[in-house]
């Protein structure tokens, strides 16, 4: 299954808080990780609608990255509790949708976790290069 | 549906970043790239954006060309999305129809292969000219402020930081958790670089606090919980049992330090030999003039420094800034006190830095004190004598020195408590447990949560004439937004499409600010956009989809989406 040219395609939406202010603390101590991945910035990991990841997922990305504050942490007091809760659900719809659900990733990281958000992405990008392209992306790029 | 006036018209600036992004990604290429996208009017590179002639471009061309929207292609928008907004507010472009595409932070830094790092950044502008494509023109909208602020600290730090906020006009409230005034400084007898009776300063400076008008002082209080944000921030202290609110404009948290335990070092013997001591109990039998060990005045004191500072297997790898001149000041007082006594300071450095440091050190050494450069590897009992192990790195061998008395340097360390203050106002630490500052140079009495402000040893060990420069500069800061008055707050809310809300009422549900509440007449819900945070949770709720967050509408990202899947 796995191709040795392929390079998934991941986007991320990421809080602005905690993930995507640890995203800039990996690019200010210069923190090396594979390019793969796009970030689209929220304010929380709350307010990321499962009609955005299965669009993506849809359009063909390979992966789909969720970052949020750690439990405790949001800077909306319970944001990342709700994405955490909608995330279990929307998994089952990703598989409906014949989909792998490993292709959607919610993970915790910090403002002050730089390395943590590149061993994340690094992490990701070995397990979707596991699992190759996006079967969707093929059927619909016919 | 858009408007021939709405009718997109960009101009994407890539920014250079002097060789920070340019080394890495091909800016030429992805202003190249950018000036076909759709929308886009005109594409520029340029060495830094952020400049004033960088700045100065995209002013005028949002004039010249009647732009409409900006994109910068450059650092992370929290880094410089104010200054690129102010930039297109003035050339007549609305500042919330600007966007930032993080080239460096989530591109250059992180990438070395040139052409992957260009293709991504292609990408990322292509994202961000798809999102201002969609983004609507905003109001900017301003809070009241409580006027006051909480000080978080009774100690020297506390203390200035309250009298110059009093002092300004405003009330100052300062939170203690001990039963008095004055911290760690008031079990001090003297102080260095001039043996000045710690007395004389400190008494009146409490007086002054305590007698002024302004300022409230609470003891045995501790802050139990901090909402809102800066300019309205509701504090609950409890106090004896009770619990009281105070709204302020701003916080100063002056917390201090807490001594290093020595007897985390068993190696020298602390709690172990009556003759081993800390400089701290040391201050306390120079007060009283009890110098006594074992039934008679010492023949010979050894002071120890470094003791819990720069001392990587510890965890500790800073310099407590204090201890050398602490060694120093006492080591001439027991020279005063006993004449007759040997005196040997055994220290890795001598740092004798600020001012009258220096020459404070040279007092001590023609005050007849010892200073031998030597390690202390262990201290042990030889009848009714101390010894101690010193490598001597001058003369690199191992000697012994017989002593009465070993006083060890303790240096400063992180409260215990520091990790509660930390989780109640979201203040990170560095590595070294204090208080993190906003940025290293620029921003050291700041923190990242707006309004919030450091001062004193919570954020470094530091000596006196620095913490009260540095309390004083936290309150000059922290007076801004109260002198001004207004604070700006977030014009990126979220808004009820009343036509397609059908009233279930669960964004009321979902809201911790409660800002959505249900229209009692037309059975709608309503945003209150004082109280809205700007998170989104009841937009994703929303069944009926009647709520966006401006900003963030599906719209927005759903065009970046189409984009970075591409």
């Amino acid at each position: 299954m796995s191709d040795e040219s392929f390079e998934p395609k991941i986007v991320a939406f990421l809080c602005n808080w905690c993930t995507y202010t640890g995203a800039d603390l990996a690019g200010t101590s210069r923190i090396q990780y594979p390019p793969n991945v796009r970030i689209i910035r929220l304010m929380c990991s709350g307010s990321v609608d499962p009609t955005y990841v299965l669009k993506a997922l849809l359009d063909g990305a390979d992966g789909v990255l969720i970052g949020g504050c750690h439990p405790g942490d949001c800077h909306y007091q319970s944001g990342n509790y709700k994405a955490r809760r909608r995330i279990i659900a929307l998994k089952e719809i990703v598989k409906q949708a014949g989909l792998d659900e490993e292709r959607v990733w919610l993970r915790w990281v910090s403002a002050s976790e730089g390395q943590r958000f590149a061993d994340v992405v690094t992490q990701m990008v070995g397990a979707l290069k596991e699992k190759g392209p996006n079967p969707l992306r093929q059927e619909w790029a016919v | 549906m858009m408007s021939e006036k709405s009718k997109p018209r960009i101009g994407v600036y890539v920014c250079h970043c002097g060789t920070n992004i340019a080394a890495t990604v091909d800016v030429e290429a992805v202003a190249e790239y950018a000036q076909n996208l759709p929308g886009v009017v005109q594409a520029r590179h340029y060495t830094y954006m952020c400049s004033d002639p960088g700045q100065t471009l995209i002013k005028e061309d949002c004039r010249a060309l009647g732009l409409n929207r900006v994109v910068v292609a450059s650092c992370s928008p929290r880094m410089h999305e104010p200054t690129f907004r102010a930039a297109a507010q003035e050339g007549g472009v609305n500042s919330y129809r600007t966007e930032m595409a993080n080239i460096r932070e989530q591109c250059s830094w992180v990438h070395h292969d040139k052409e992957a790092a260009t293709r991504k950044a292609k990408v990322l502008v292509a994202s961000a000219v798809a999102k201002v494509t969609h983004l609507e023109p905003l109001e900017e909208r301003e809070a009241g402020v409580h006027p006051g602020t909480l000080v978080i600290g009774g100690g020297v730090a506390g203390l200035s930081a309250a009298l110059d906020v009093a002092e300004a006009g405003f009330p100052a409230y300062i939170v203690e958790k001990s039963d008095r005034l004055g911290g760690h400084v008031a079990e001090l007898g003297h102080t260095f670089p001039d043996l000045e009776p710690t007395a004389d300063w400190l008494a009146p400076l409490i007086r002054r606090v305590e007698e002024h008008p302004a300022i409230t002082v609470m003891l045995d209080a501790q802050v139990e919980e901090v909402a809102g944000f800066v300019g309205n921030f509701e504090v609950t202290v409890l106090q004896g049992g009770q619990a009281q609110q105070i709204d302020v404009g701003t916080i100063v948290i002056a917390t201090g330090y807490q001594l290093f335990d020595p007897s985390r070092k068993p190696e020298f013997g602390y709690g172990r030999y009556p003759g081993v001591l800390t400089t701290w109990e040391l201050e306390q039998r120079l007060a009283t003039g009890d110098l006594v060990v074992a039934g008679r005045a010492p023949q010979d004191v050894a002071f120890i420094k470094c003791v819990g500072s720069r001392d990587i297997q510890l965890g500790n790898p800073y310099c407590s800034r204090v201890c050398c001149m602490v060694a120093a000041k006492q080591a001439q007082m027991v020279r005063q006190a006993l004449p007759e006594t040997r005196v040997t300071v055994f220290y890795i450095d001598v740092r004798a830095f600020g001012k009258r440091g220096e020459e404070f050190y040279d007092e001590a050494r023609e005050a007849g004190v010892r200073y031998r450069r030597g390690n202390v590897s262990e201290v042990y009992r030889r009848g009714e004598r101390l010894v101690l192990r010193v490598e001597d790195t001058f003369l690199r061998r191992t000697v012994e020195h017989e002593t009465d008395m070993v006083v060890l340097a303790v240096g400063m360390e992180p409260r215990d408590d520091t990790g509660v203050i930390s989780a109640l106002l979201k203040l990170p630490r560095s590595a070294d447990g204090f208080f993190l500052e906003a940025h290293p140079k620029l921003g050291p009495v700041d923190t990242t949560t707006n309004g919030v402000f450091l001062a004193g040893c919570c954020q470094a060990p530091k000596d006196i004439p620095d913490t009260v420069a540095q309390a004083k500069a936290a309150a000059s800061s922290a007076l801004i937004p109260l002198i001004r008055g207004t604070v700006p707050v977030i014009s990126e809310t979220a808004i009820v499409d009343a036509e397609l809300c059908a009233g279930c009422g669960m964004c009321v549900d979902v809201c911790p600010y409660g800002a959505p509440a249900l229209d009692p007449l037309w059975g709608v819900s309503r945003i209150n956009a004082v109280l809205c945070k700007g998170c989104g949770a009841c937009a994703v709720t929303c069944p009926s989809k009647a709520i966006c967050l401006q900003q963030f509408t599906p719209e927005q990202i759903m065009a970046q989406v189409d984009v970075l899947t591409v």
